[in-house]
């Protein structure tokens, strides 16, 4: 049964570098994505830490500002 | 109408999504695999081979549609001048060379058992090479203007201009002799592909629908800390 899956009649090889090419692809999209969402991230919270305390009350008027940074410490 | 998707309301949104899209992607891809690999039959000409159209087929179908999602956003951004238009297309652009790049290699792999040959220089082929060119252009569009105004109108020109060859690619195999077979699935006719293995194909086609939604949304939450961020310089 398992050699039958690894072999397929013959085609094994192009049928498991066929999906072994989209995984890894896949793989490598999704870190490299997920290394610049990170990167950015980490500059903004660089860059929020930097702020004086009246600039910092205006940032965190915004939502958006406040959900960056709640979610950049659960990474 | 548009206000109501401005990237600031949407955020809490867009940034909380891509864990629940990472863990059904895992489970539907598993599914996908498990039928595509080992409980779908086998094809009577092409034996196991054909189980490559579980992968090829999903990733073009994605390709051309991003690339039409792209066309049609562009065309919206000069209209509405939106600017939340040209993000998302900046977003979508990822996930969609990679799932065309996908298509050409596993496209290539399947043509040797197939056809004997690892490429031909035929319609679909070439067609599909060239919206890879086209998404190309666009990403490195985005990467080489500075001012984000000029990229903007330079990577629409190039998604409108690029348009034009998805109707090409579509009807390749039938305008002109190719070694591409004429396609077995159609929404106004019926389909030449058996159920046991269109059930593979739809979960397979499900499972890449959801990466590239995945990819879209953390990419689209990059570009929005971006923008912050420049925000926070402003202060």
């Amino acid at each position: 049964m398992i050699n039958e899956i690894i072999i397929m009649n013959g085609h094994g090889i192009y049928v498991w570098s066929a999906f072994s090419f989209t995984l890894i692809s896949f793989v490598t999209l999704y870190f490299i994505t997920k290394l610049q969402l990170s990167k950015e991230q980490k500059r903004f919270v660089v860059k929020f830490g930097s702020l004086n305390e009246e600039k910092a009350k205006i940032a965190r008027s915004q939502n958006i500002n406040k959900e960056i940074l709640s979610n950049t410490f659960k990474i | 109408m548009f206000k109501h998707f401005e990237p600031n309301k949407i955020f809490v949104i867009t940034s909380r999504a891509p864990k629940y899209v990472l863990f059904l992607f895992i489970i539907v891809l598993t599914i996908g695999l498990t039928e595509a690999l080992i409980l779908s039959p086998e094809d009577y000409k092409q034996s196991d081979a054909v189980r490559i159209m579980y992968v090829h087929v999903p990733a073009a179908w994605i390709s051309l549609g991003t690339f039409s999602s792209l066309a049609l956003l562009s065309v919206g951004s000069f209209i509405f001048k939106n600017k939340n238009f040209a993000l998302i297309s900046k977003s979508l652009a990822p996930a969609g060379f990679i799932f065309n790049i996908i298509a050409l290699v596993t496209g290539s792999i399947w043509g040797k058992p197939t056809w004997g040959t690892w490429w031909a220089w035929d319609a679909r082929i070439t067609s599909m090479l060239i919206l890879a060119l086209f998404y190309g252009m666009y990403l490195v569009a985005w990467r080489i203007y500075e001012d984000k105004e000029q990229a903007t109108k330079i990577t629409s020109m190039i998604a409108i201009l690029g348009v034009i060859n998805v109707p090409i690619i579509k009807y390749s195999v039938d305008w002109w002799n190719t070694l591409h077979q004429p396609p077995s699935i159609s929404i106004l006719s019926n389909n030449s592909i058996h159920t046991s293995m269109l059930i593979p194909l739809g979960i397979m086609t499900a499972a890449f629908v959801l990466f590239s939604l995945l990819i879209f949304l953390m990419k689209y939450n990059t570009e929005l800390i971006k923008i912050k961020n420049k925000g926070l310089n402003r202060l």
